[in-house]
């Protein structure tokens, strides 16, 4: 794997992969000192043309506890505010030598683009409305630890489908680890043409909750309201919020997603968000951590994984032997 | 880890042959309990002595001489594993091993940490394994226990306890296990 451009290109061997390695840098962040030498001399940069906090901050901490020196980039105050092209800025940091450029752009396609252009890795973090594929492994990888797995589990994306590049990557992640999705939005909310997304969709919250393992609630954002999709954040509370009396709803393990910023009093209830069961703040710390499992995949094996497995295929001899290795074929 | 991984990366990978066995079973079992009573001696005792196996072969000689420490003293030392993986000078010539788990649950700062593993060759996974070692605290000393001391270091590292010293050709390889120390080589086999 040399890019991450999206959820779309991952297998589900691919998505558990990555889970399971991000076990260990979970581990790996508990330790007294947090911090390994894996991806010393590799150097990664930020491409962010949107506004991010803790993505930004997140993938920073994951590439500094890998030991990876970083390049901070702000576009806001770089040549591109004086008419640099994307391809120019982006040859401009590869010549300084990067090995891997996280990028968010407020446009689709944008990651793969610049996949095309550059020798090195390049990891979306996010472009306009079609992915955030760390996003979702790390909701993967939170469910996960609270549920031990999602084959067979029922999770409803709740709010904004059809501006979410979160949904999008949730959608692709959940489904192809065996979880049912359910969107519940308004019909103003959700894409044009839901044809060939595996999922159900309802408009009916109330109705929804009581099956659900998983309510992911996404961000309303307020930049919305201009374009008068919804009648009032307080309609949009009222029929779609997730309020202390719909938390009732829910089967007791059922736990409540985020994938913040969050805005308590619209799409959560302020003290909904501090019960047990909502989980926003075990996300973002298992954020750093996945994001540590895919700088680590992209940077720390030049030859991909054909290499491991061609290399696992190949061994044969003493039973003992044989198992020891099989183990390590995932 | 050392022999196994090695053997299953492509760089190295083959098919193990085994041409001679050097210990058997019952020679592995008594360079355990051996190496167990060195330990005590060497340390005065048990207190404050941890043993870390190092992933994946080492493991196994790191539970059986925490039982026999526990039979020789009364007192089972704590146990953990360890898995160098993020701290090597090669990586991505290997395959991390998902089954390969670190745990050390808990601060080595001041403790005496004896490192095990199945078999010393260039010394580059223990220099890792010190390198980890030190990220879960400060350790009074570490110390080294091998089943097998092959020879061909390449760095300056010397086991305190050692099964047995095996003169090797660089090309050869070593299995130990519980059930015995084998000498061999490794026949590449065309697909």
């Amino acid at each position: 794997m040399q890019h991450l451009l999206g959820i779309e290109q991952l297998t589900a061997g691919d998505i558990e992969h990555l889970l399971s390695q991000t076990d260990r840098f979970v581990e790996v962040s508990r330790r007294r000192m947090p911090k390994v030498p894996a991806l010393q001399g590799r150097t990664v940069t930020w491409l962010f043309y949107e506004d991010s906090t803790r993505t930004r901050l997140s993938f920073e901490q994951a590439a500094k506890r890998l030991s990876a020196d970083t390049l901070s980039f702000a576009v806001s105050s770089s040549s591109v505010r004086k008419g640099e092209s994307l391809r120019d800025t982006v040859q401009t940091i590869e010549a300084m030598g990067v090995d891997a450029i996280v990028v968010r752009h407020s446009s689709a396609g944008v990651p793969a683009q610049i996949a095309r252009w550059v020798s090195g890795s390049v990891v979306n973090a996010g472009d306009g409305w079609h992915e955030h594929p760390t996003q979702a492994l790390l909701d993967c990888y939170t469910i996960r630890e609270r549920l031990g797995g999602l084959d067979g589990l029922h999770i409803a994306i709740v709010g904004d489908i059809k501006h979410s590049r979160v949904a999008r990557s949730d959608v692709l992640a959940f489904t192809r680890l065996g979880a049912e999705v359910t969107l519940v939005a308004p019909p103003t909310l959700l894409p044009p043409s839901l044809a060939g997304w595996p999922v159900r969709v309802s408009h009916d919250l109330d109705a929804v909750l009581p099956t659900v393992d998983v309510v992911y609630l996404l961000r309303i954002q307020a930049e919305r309201m201009t374009e008068a999709l919804v009648p009032s954040l307080r309609e949009y509370t009222a029929r779609y919020g997730m309020t202390r009396r719909r938390v009732d709803l829910l089967a007791d393990k059922a736990i409540v997603m985020h994938p913040g910023p969050m805005n308590r009093g619209v799409e959560i209830a302020a003290d909904v968000a501090e019960l047990p069961r909502a989980v926003v703040v075990d996300q973002v710390r298992n954020g750093v951590a996945v994001r540590m499992a895919v700088l680590y995949e992209l940077l720390a094996q030049p030859a991909g994984r054909e290499l491991d497995r061609a290399g696992t295929d190949e061994v044969a001899g003493p039973p003992d032997v044989v198992g020891a290795a099989q183990e390590g074929a995932e | 880890m050392a022999e196994r991984e090695r053997r299953s990366t492509p760089p190295f990978g083959g098919v193990f042959v085994a041409r001679t066995q050097v210990l058997d079973r019952d020679d592995v079992r008594r360079a355990v309990w051996r190496m167990a009573h060195e330990i005590i001696e060497r340390n005065q005792g048990l207190d404050g002595v941890a043993l870390v196996g190092l992933q994946t072969g080492g493991v196994q000689f790191a539970a059986a001489l925490a039982d026999a420490l526990e039979k020789i003293d009364g007192e089972r030392p704590p146990m953990g594993t360890l898995d160098v993986a993020f701290h090597r000078d090669d990586i991505g010539l290997r395959p991390v091993l998902p089954s390969a788990v670190t745990d050390i649950p808990w601060d080595v700062t001041g403790q005496v940490v004896v490192l095990v593993d199945d078999v010393l060759f260039t010394g580059r996974t223990i220099r890792a394994a010190l390198d980890a070692v030190h990220t879960y605290g400060r350790p009074r000393a570490v110390q080294l226990a091998v089943m097998v001391d092959r020879g061909h270091r390449e760095l300056p590292i010397r086991p305190d306890f050692i099964g047995k010293n095996l003169p090797t050709r660089r090309d050869e390889v070593v299995n130990a296990t519980l059930d015995g120390v084998e000498l061999g080589e490794l026949r590449k086999e065309a697909r």
